[in-house]
């Protein structure tokens, strides 16, 4: 198992604030460890929660990103009591315009067109930044009763019958009943249980940045498959947008060490004039794209949820959906045990939680790939084929609301949460 | 292991013994029983939260219920009734599974009062319950009648029996001893007998005059695509019955 912790005494006094004992020990305070942790202490209250970061402290307050939330994932955030508290910070995004053109074509054609709420009144997704979303989580679970500890990263851990022994921070060790890794795409605690991954790099890079335009953008989010990759703009408050733009590694990095002047010359080529002048306001940063899957998403005692279990391309916009599925479906199973009087910890109680994600993950990353692989290339009969796909998507209402229902994370078995229903 | 035990089958009690060590391992031999656990603490919780009153989602529903599970094993069931609350008394007539039991719930910091005996001891030292649970057990005693007669004397004015067994039906012979124990190898050759295997109608009989009558049962059902058992109107193969002793 992971590495043994051999240190004889517990050093309560350098950690204060992390506890000997607990239930439910998550490591890593993103959205995904957050909504795990406040979903248990909510279903099962008699049940103690630990939430231990490695990062120190304010620095989740840095974060200048945005996610795009699909309807199930905000069903979720309500039946937390966090939706109420995001709604003056969350752009709605009720039309999606999805395009294919080479970079220099001065009109781009339309082909398809995601306009149209899902249910009325409701639109398929939300901009949000991250964090907002971080800060309400954290102060839902502190209400809730779930400790949150920073500069408490994990450096190892093993299981010793009923109890996984594990060693955060300083050395402080903390007995738990269930250890749940939401540590990242590139997860130490993932490596730590010994569970191994299937690996694509797709030698691409994700440049991330928010920008501000001078033309409202009306709750329109765009997707531009470009030949080096998808460009997306997503909506966010005010007359600003979020952007996604994909290109090869090496590109990337020369468009982020470039002067400002070029990298905002290269901007407008790709997001057009249509919003008028455009200021970077936060970014831009480049995240190495790829697709990674964990080969098991638990072992005795241990789970893995959100990237740590699944980082897919984020062509379709759903990796956060899928780290909110994960943190409901986990949740349900745990508190479903623990109502059952089962062993919360207990493999054959987390194969349930496995079963129930994996297939949906695994479609999801083959999706994405897939798509990736079709649209990041520039060979006419390849163009040719994917233009008339997506012209024969958009004329066929029952093939578009399977893609608009997709998109907003509504097919499939829907853990209660995402239904908006308390566990 | 007293010569006086009258429902005991010491051919029994010694194929499982060893295969005590199995117990929790939910890989092991005794992975079907695993997979059985959700929905029969299922059906316990919920029938036991409606009849007592309680709240299935508060914590520790159980509190304040004494719960006898006669033929406890390893303690499959016994750990989460002492986690839902309930001051649970575990026997079993093998001391190999008690001893199990005892360090399982022991690491895992769960309180059982395990005993090595039998229903007919606990019913002459006058112990009572207000839930006896007799779970996959009928079919291995060498007389169900004698055995059923002593767990209902257990019962308390107002309490409950749950009963889960498998019937004697020709779909049952296939399913649970030809499929399960030569086909798919879930259970080792030789757990059930077919001749040992039990009708809803023997229950109903054993239990007449006991005061303890059964007043819901319900079919257990394996779903293979879903790879997990759930609660079926088909009664042929495993079936739950849970009775009651008037207030």
């Amino acid at each position: 198992m992971a590495k043994a912790s051999t240190k004889s005494a517990r050093s309560k006094a350098k950690k204060p604030a992390l506890p000997d004992r607990c239930d439910v020990f998550v490591a890593g305070a993103g959205y995904v460890g957050l909504a795990t942790a406040l979903s248990v202490a909510r279903g099962a209250p008699d049940l103690s929660v630990v939430v231990a970061d490695a990062a120190p402290e304010g620095v989740w307050e840095k974060d200048g990103r945005a996610s795009a939330i699909a309807a199930a994932a905000c069903k979720m955030l309500e039946a937390l009591d966090c939706w109420d508290a995001l709604v003056p910070h969350a752009q709605p995004m009720t039309e999606m315009i999805v395009t294919d053109s080479r970079t220099a074509d001065p009109v781009r054609p339309v082909f398809l067109t995601f306009d149209g709420d899902v249910a009325p009144g409701e639109p398929f997704a939300h901009m949000l930044p991250n964090v907002e979303m971080n800060r309400i989580l954290r102060q839902r679970c502190a209400e809730a009763g779930v400790t949150i500890v920073q500069g408490a990263g994990v450096t190892g851990f093993e299981r010793d019958g009923a109890l996984t022994r594990i060693m955060a921070g300083d050395d402080t060790i903390v007995e738990a009943r269930l250890l749940i890794a939401c540590d990242g795409v590139r997860s130490r605690l993932r490596d730590m249980a010994g569970i191994r991954t299937v690996h694509w790099d797709y030698g691409q890079s994700g440049i991330v940045a928010t920008i501000a335009h001078e033309r409202p953008h009306e709750g329109r989010a765009e997707e531009h498959f470009l030949p080096a990759g998808p460009f997306a703009i997503l909506p966010l408050t005010g007359n600003r947008s979020s952007i996604v733009w994909t290109e090869s590694t090496e590109n990337a990095e020369r468009l982020l060490k470039a002067d400002p002047f070029t990298f905002e010359m290269e901007l407008e080529q790709r997001f057009g004039l249509k919003l008028g002048e455009l200021t970077v306001e936060d970014g831009p940063r480049a995240y190495p794209l790829g697709l990674t899957l964990a080969r098991d998403f638990v072992a005795e005692r241990f789970a893995l949820a959100g990237d740590a279990a699944h980082g897919i391309h984020p062509i379709a916009g759903q990796g956060l959906n899928l780290g909110f599925k994960d943190a409901a479906a986990l949740a349900e199973t745990v508190v479903e045990a623990h109502r059952l009087g089962q062993d919360i910890g207990a493999l054959d109680v987390l194969e349930r939680y496995q079963r129930w994600r994996r297939f949906d993950t695994v479609q999801m990353g083959v999706t994405t790939d897939v798509l990736n692989r079709l649209f990041s290339n520039d060979l006419a009969p390849v163009r040719a084929v994917r233009d008339l796909g997506l012209g024969l998507v958009d004329r066929m209402p029952q093939l578009k609301s399977f893609f608009i229902r997709q998109a907003a994370g509504l097919a499939g078995p829907a853990p209660r949460l995402l239904r908006g229903d308390p566990i | 292991m007293s010569d006086s035990a009258t429902t005991i089958d010491q051919a029994e009690v010694d194929r499982f013994s060893r295969l005590a060590a199995e117990w929790w391992n939910p890989k092991g031999k005794f992975k079907p029983l695993h997979k059985f656990n959700p929905v029969r603490l299922t059906y316990i919780r919920d029938t036991v939260c409606a009849h007592f009153g309680r709240d299935p989602n508060a914590p520790k529903p159980f509190e304040g219920l004494r719960l006898l599970d006669i033929g406890c094993g390893g303690g499959l069931l016994s750990e989460p009734m002492s986690r839902l609350g309930a001051d649970v008394v575990g026997a079993d007539a093998s001391e190999t599974n008690i001893e199990v039991a005892k360090i399982h719930a022991d690491q895992s910091g769960v309180d059982v009062d395990y005993r090595a005996t039998t229903s007919e001891a606990l019913e002459a030292a006058g112990e009572t319950f207000d839930i006896v649970l007799n779970m996959e057990v009928v079919e291995h005693v060498a007389d169900v009648d004698l055995f059923m007669k002593s767990c209902a004397a257990m019962v308390r004015p107002g309490g409950l029996m749950f009963v889960a067994t498998i019937n004697r039906t020709t779909k049952a012979w296939g399913l649970a001893i030809v499929g399960a124990e030569y086909v798919l190898g879930w259970l080792p050759r030789g757990t059930h007998q077919y001749e040992k295997l039990v009708k809803p109608s023997e229950i109903d009989a054993a239990l007449s005059g006991t005061g303890v009558e059964v007043f819901d049962r319900s079919g257990v059902f394996y779903n293979v695509l879903a790879d997990e058992w759930r609660l079926s109107r088909d009664m042929d193969v495993n079936y739950m019955v849970v009775a009651r002793r008037g207030a």
